[in-house]
């Protein structure tokens, strides 16, 4: 993002935090705490999910057929989806459903959700990790290089090309990337990426590049900001201050005194970028056509698939509640303990 | 210049700085000028002056080093015959080896994610050259430890800095600094927020160091007691100048600077009460620096002569001098014998107590922290609670006030028992005892003008109409001694002394019986100071107030208070009149001998 | 400097910036040409005029045809005004829901802050652009719906960030001696609170903007949100990209069009983040110990 960001990222730690922090074997107790906390989320989310696709006004069901309804088809549809019976009834039926593995058959072509699924979640976590790794990467390395550089010709340039890029919706990126490499100026890559069924993504490398690259491209500014903004807190902390006074080296000073006392906001803003990414892939897949869920979302909503939606939802919703909780974690295990001066 | 700053001694001194010169970078602006100063080996010298006096700036650039935005313009640092200010030397060789520096707060200056053992090994790997032949480092770390009275050596290697207490952090910090058996070392203010005894054993600790290693040390600090104690010379900035420079004694019992005979006449002193005598008006920030001296608009002494450039140093004595053009004249006047004494006679007589607190446990969340406190506020004096930070002073004055709420216990005001929830009170209850914070940059809203703020206790608690209001906003800065200008003015364009009294005036305007003082000078200048003092008790006799202060400054507490309250962990060790006179507890006994006293190094 | 009208004086810094006032140039033209574009387009943007996907020149019109031979000049100068208006609505719907979410939180406390954020925290579970999408899969593609579905998602966020700048100010002295006089918690809110986050909620309003731009772009890009044959800037990117090697100008033109609004826009709102630093701060912090980061010690 911008200054903006490093200014507000505070409000990125949870209030709960505190209180887990205490007492004997405090990791464990966090881990507990925080998964226990997830459940319930995603209980809380899966309600807002039925809300928003079976209650609300308007019968879903005419939803679904549109104008091809007649009686007969609302009827049919209308039992294959339990809207006769009571909202809390046809909640209990859907979870109790998903509790067991079973998420429903997909309205578009009558399979299983699960199992048109299952290979799209793989290829879009291969597209988020491979993107996260690589942007943290990235940016992380400039983000050092521009903080101990400050205010100097790489600093501001970095700064301003990254700034610019912060605000590029996805798809003008992609179609930017494709523009580039792929139609217009060269022909190097693939402008549509498929991964035939049953290959892995990790076998088809031409087919990953551009839209690594893209994701890559969109999340590098807000983490290059994170570090830099982090490091030269740090670099301007009394203790960073203490060390060149004890006379120690540079490199000493940045990486054993600095580094670890900003790790705790960096890692939070990856965690954050990785939740974001899980909204980015809807647009990038598309564009690429690469066969992941959130193409197949863009699909299921074009058909009105309503379990298909729901379940892709919910995964996605998992991803976010799991990756909280990781974040957390790991920012929590490495923010060294303060004395608070009193 | 040169004949005032020639040493008496034969010895040649440690550490020579010869008109230094640091500006804001980029700018003519300087923040100091002109500082000559000398230090031999085994000698404190002390380095006073308020904020914004330029002296961390100095003792920074002791080492070569300066805070962002600032540049070492001119002049010389001479250690030891070499000047490190050249551009050829290796500053970060020298610093920590040669040049130590030890921080004023060591919370914030020990890195909390390494061990300590971790932060004393790395100065050794630093700096190979003066390193103790091998396994001699971990000998010199233990020896270090021992020297600043860290016994348990390997428990304190072990630990990570927030599980030291504050005073065994500083502790670690001198130890740091005297590892590779620097030259000379550099103090800022190392002392502050420690308590009173921990702070005697650290300067003690300091001098016998400093003695023993025949080390120079430059001392910074403000508080001139502390100085006093253990500086042997002493230099005072004001506005980023040297102005005075002498022995301890003779600069402090025949100033030869107005402003520093101003500064003790503002301080407390544990042993007299008297009346504190303030200095109007501030320093002049950098780039708004008068042509003539600049203590010239704030000074009682001032001559036409004055405005014609800075003054030259005036000697005085062996060793002594002062930039002023009357100094001749002012060293020979008293300084603090003709302070009158405190007169407490104007106050009124009441008789039944006005607050009465009884068997008060209060808690923070879980942990409790105070205990079975029993306390009699007098109607019409002064009552002064005392204690270290910790001791639940705080605490005590915010469930006073009501705005702390988890205690059990009887609270009643003019015989009304007062409810522990502050919303259960009566609009009356509330008005008649009213509260000023300590820290006056941050209890008044800084999108408010100062008459808003001083109005809004008036709407909430009152009935009394618009114009009316106004006229009492306007009295209630007079009071205060403000002028009505300003009313329209926003907290952020007054200084820390203005803004208290405007916090002062928006607890007067609603004619409280009772105002609970927290600490309400902790976070301002000491000239300042004394005359917020010297307000609250005009007060007291103009008005009748009854006053809870609650302080950890003994010596305010002399200066000010008829009745006084000590607590310790929670209770009451010791209360009555004449506690600082005779104290019965060995607690308030120690208290008082650990009291650094300007009286007793005054004596030339 | 005076604390009257903060967020007049914070604008004014961050315009004498270049970052500030080349961002707000820029953002501010695309806005303009968005706003008055439709009245100055030479065709009807819906009307067939040219060839499909006709080159720029001859009888083409300045940017050529359309997937459809519409001329895609008069689709650029027509296609913005729904965009903005819409992200303009989320917006402010969403930066007021936060705002009110994240002061009440942070002031009340305790139970109530445990509830609004563990709500918060439910709602932020779903990525902005999916919420959106659920919301259309069944209510149909409306665009006040997809205002709803913006606006909806960004309060968590905003809630999160207003909430940690509350909690800093209420912890601070003048809140408490506010307190003291008993006054209502609403008035301790609008009246103390807050007035000493504004700044934050600048950069917030800074920056929901851009995000709403970019998350209802990418809706009418996907094609929800936007009423066919209506010219829409995302619309058209995605309409257009077969026809990318005959006519790329009806795509880079939209695509340019958006990506120097959100840029422009993103560095105005850089600039008032810088600007703002050290407003809402007290200038000193002179607590038990004297004032040393000044570096005039």
């Amino acid at each position: 993002m911008s200054t903006a960001t490093e200014l507000q990222a505070g409000g990125n730690a949870p209030w709960w935090l505190s209180r887990a922090r205490s007492g004997n074997h405090p990791i464990a107790r966090l881990i507990a705490v925080r998964l226990a906390l997830g459940v319930v989320t995603l209980f809380a989310v899966t309600i807002v999910i039925f809300l928003a696709t079976q209650a609300l006004p308007g019968n879903a069901a005419y939803a679904v057929l549109g104008h091809s309804a007649t009686p007969q088809r609302l009827a049919a549809l209308e039992a294959q989806l339990h809207l006769n019976r009571s909202l809390v009834s046809q909640y209990g039926s859907w979870i109790g459903g998903v509790l067991h593995g079973n998420f429903g058959t997909s309205l578009a072509n009558g399979e299983k959700v699960s199992t048109l699924i299952g290979p799209r979640i793989v290829n879009s976590a291969a597209l988020v990790i491979a993107a996260g790794v690589i942007g943290t990467l990235v940016a992380g390395i400039l983000g050092l290089i521009a903080a101990a550089r400050r205010d100097t010709w790489f600093d501001h340039i970095t700064s301003v090309v990254l700034l610019t890029i912060t605000a590029l919706p996805e798809f003008v990126v992609a179609i930017a990337l494709i523009i580039l490499f792929s139609v217009v100026v060269l022909h190097l890559l693939p402008a549509t990426s498929t991964i035939p069924p049953g290959s892995h993504p990790w076998n088809n490398i031409e087919a990953l590049i551009l839209p690594v690259a893209t994701l890559a491209i969109v999340i590098t500014p807000y983490i290059f900001r994170m570090v830099r903004g982090a490091m030269i807190e740090a670099l301007e902390s009394d203790y960073v201050e203490m060390a060149k006074l004890k006379g120690l080296k540079r490199w000493r000073v940045m990486l054993v005194h600095a580094l670890p006392n900003s790790l705790p906001p960096i890692i939070q803003v990856v965690g954050l970028n990785l939740l974001y990414l899980a909204g980015g892939i809807v647009v990038v897949e598309y564009v690429f056509n690469y066969p992941g869920i959130g193409a197949a979302l863009v699909d299921a909503v074009d058909n009105r698939d309503i379990p298909m939606i729901q379940f892709i939802v919910l995964i996605l919703a998992a991803f976010y509640v799991l990756v909280n909780i990781v974040t957390d974690v790991i920012a929590l295990m490495a923010t060294p303990r303060r004395r608070v001066a009193r | 210049m040169t004949d005032v700053h020639a040493p008496a001694a034969s010895v040649a001194p440690l550490l020579t700085v010869d008109s230094l010169r640091i500006v804001v970078t980029g700018t003519r602006n300087d923040v100091v000028d002109e500082v000559s100063f000398t230090v031999r080996a085994g000698e404190v010298m002390g380095l006073v002056g308020e904020s914004g006096s330029g002296k961390t700036t100095v003792a920074l650039a002791l080492m070569g080093h300066t805070r962002r935005g600032l540049t070492i313009d001119a002049g010389k640092v001479l250690l030891a015959g070499d000047d490190i200010l050249v551009a050829k030397t290796d500053l970060r060789e020298l610093r920590g080896a040669s040049v130590s520096y030890v921080a004023q707060d060591p919370v914030s200056a020990l890195n909390p994610a390494l061990k300590v053992g971790t932060q004393l090994r790395e100065i050794f790997d630093a700096h190979p050259d003066v390193r103790p032949p091998e396994g001699g480092v971990d000998g010199r770390i233990a020896e270090v430890l021992t020297d600043v009275r860290l016994d348990s050596v390997d428990a304190v290697l072990q630990s990570y800095p927030h599980q030291l207490s504050g005073g065994q952090q500083q502790r670690v910090m001198l130890g740091m600094a005297f590892a590779c058996r620097p030259k000379l070392i550099v103090l800022d203010e190392p002392t502050t927020g420690l308590d009173v005894t921990t702070q005697r054993h650290i300067l003690e600790t300091i001098r016998t160091l400093c003695g023993r290693y025949q080390v120079g040390a430059v001392y910074v600090s403000h508080d001139l007691a502390v100085v006093a104690d253990i500086a042997s010379s002493i230099g005072i900035m004001y506005a980023g100048r040297l102005i005075e420079y002498g022995p301890v004694g003779a600069a402090f019992s025949a100033p030869a600077h107005p402003y520093t005979r101003g500064l003790l006449r503002a301080i407390p002193d544990p042993t007299r009460a008297h009346v504190l005598e303030g200095m109007e008006g501030q320093p002049p920030r950098p780039g708004s620096r008068p042509n003539g001296c600049f203590f010239a608009p704030r000074c009682q002494f001032t001559q036409a002569s004055c405005q014609e450039g800075f003054p030259l140093p005036v000697a005085i004595g062996s060793g002594h001098w002062a930039r002023c053009r009357r100094a001749e004249e002012i060293t020979l006047l008293p300084s603090l014998g003709e302070l009158p004494e405190r007169d407490h006679s104007g106050k009124r007589e009441g008789i039944a107590a006005l607050l009465e607190v009884k068997d008060l446990d209060a808690q923070y969340g879980e942990k409790p922290v105070l205990h079975d406190v029993s306390v009699d506020v007098r109607p019409h004096r002064c009552l002064a609670v005392v204690g270290e930070s910790g001791a639940g002073k705080t605490t005590f004055a915010r469930c006073l006030v009501g705005l702390h709420s988890r205690w059990t216990g009887e609270m009643a005001f003019e015989g009304e028992q007062l409810s522990s929830d502050r919303r259960k009170r009566s609009r009356e209850q509330i008005r008649r005892m009213q509260y000023i914070f300590q820290n006056p940059y941050t209890s008044l809203n800084p999108r408010k003008t100062v008459g808003q703020l001083i109005d809004q206790p008036l709407r909430e608690l009152t009935e009394i109409g618009g114009t009316e209001r106004r006229q009492r906003v306007v009295a209630a800065l007079e009071e205060a001694a403000l002028s009505a200008s300003y009313a329209t003015r926003y907290p952020d364009q007054l200084s820390g002394g203005e803004r208290q009294r405007v916090a002062i005036a928006r607890a007067l305007v609603v004619e409280p019986e009772l105002l609970i003082c927290d600490e309400v000078t902790s976070a301002l200048d000491v000239s300042v100071q004394a005359a917020i003092v010297e307000l609250l008790h005009r007060l007291q006799v103009t008005r009748g107030l009854t006053l809870v202060l609650i302080t950890h400054n003994l010596a305010l507490v002399r200066s000010i208070a008829d009745d006084v309250v000590i607590l310790r962990d929670g209770r009451v060790v010791e209360h009555g009149q004449t506690v600082l006179d005779n104290p019965q507890s060995e607690y308030a006994v120690q208290l008082l001998a650990d009291v650094p006293s300007l009286s007793l190094a005054a004596r030339p | 400097m005076s604390s009257r009208r903060e967020w007049l004086v914070i604008l004014k810094r961050a315009v004498r910036t270049p970052r500030g006032a080349i961002g707000l140039t820029v953002a501010g033209l695309v806005v303009l040409l968005a706003i008055v574009g439709p009245w100055l387009a030479p065709h009807n943007p819906t009307l067939t005029v040219t060839e499909t996907f006709g080159t720029p020149g001859g009888g083409n019109g300045l940017l050529g045809g359309d997937v459809l031979g519409r001329d895609v000049f008069s689709r650029v100068l027509a296609g913005g005004r729904t965009l903005l208006g819409m992200a303009a609505a989320a917006t402010v719907l969403g930066v007021g829901l936060g705002v009110m979410l994240g002061v009440t939180a942070a002031y009340l406390g305790k139970w109530r802050d445990g509830l609004i954020m563990r709500v918060v925290d439910v709602f932020l579970a779903f990525p902005q652009i999916v919420f959106a999408l659920l919301l259309v899969s069944v209510a149909g593609s409306h665009a006040w719906l997809v205002i709803l579905a913006v606006g909806i998602s960004h309060a968590p966020q905003v809630a999160r960030v207003v909430r940690a700048a509350a909690l800093d100010v209420c912890e601070r002295d003048f809140v408490k001696a506010v307190e003291l006089y008993d006054t209502p918690s609403f008035r301790v809110m609008a009246g103390e609170v807050l007035p000493n986050i504004l700044s934050v909620v600048m950069v917030e309003l800074g920056l929901r903007f851009t995000y709403s731009i970019l998350i209802i772009a990418g809706m009418a890009f996907l094609g929800f949100g936007v009423t066919p044959p209506a010219p829409n800037w995302g619309l058209m990117i995605n309409e257009n990209r077969i026809g990318l090697v005959v006519n790329p100008w009806a795509v880079i033109v939209p695509a340019g069009l958006i990506a120097v609004l959100t840029v422009g826009l993103n560095t105005f709102t850089d600039a008032v983040a810088r600007a703002s630093l050290g407003v809402d701060r007290p200038a000193e912090e002179a607590a038990l110990i004297t004032p040393v980061q000044l570096g005039l010690e």
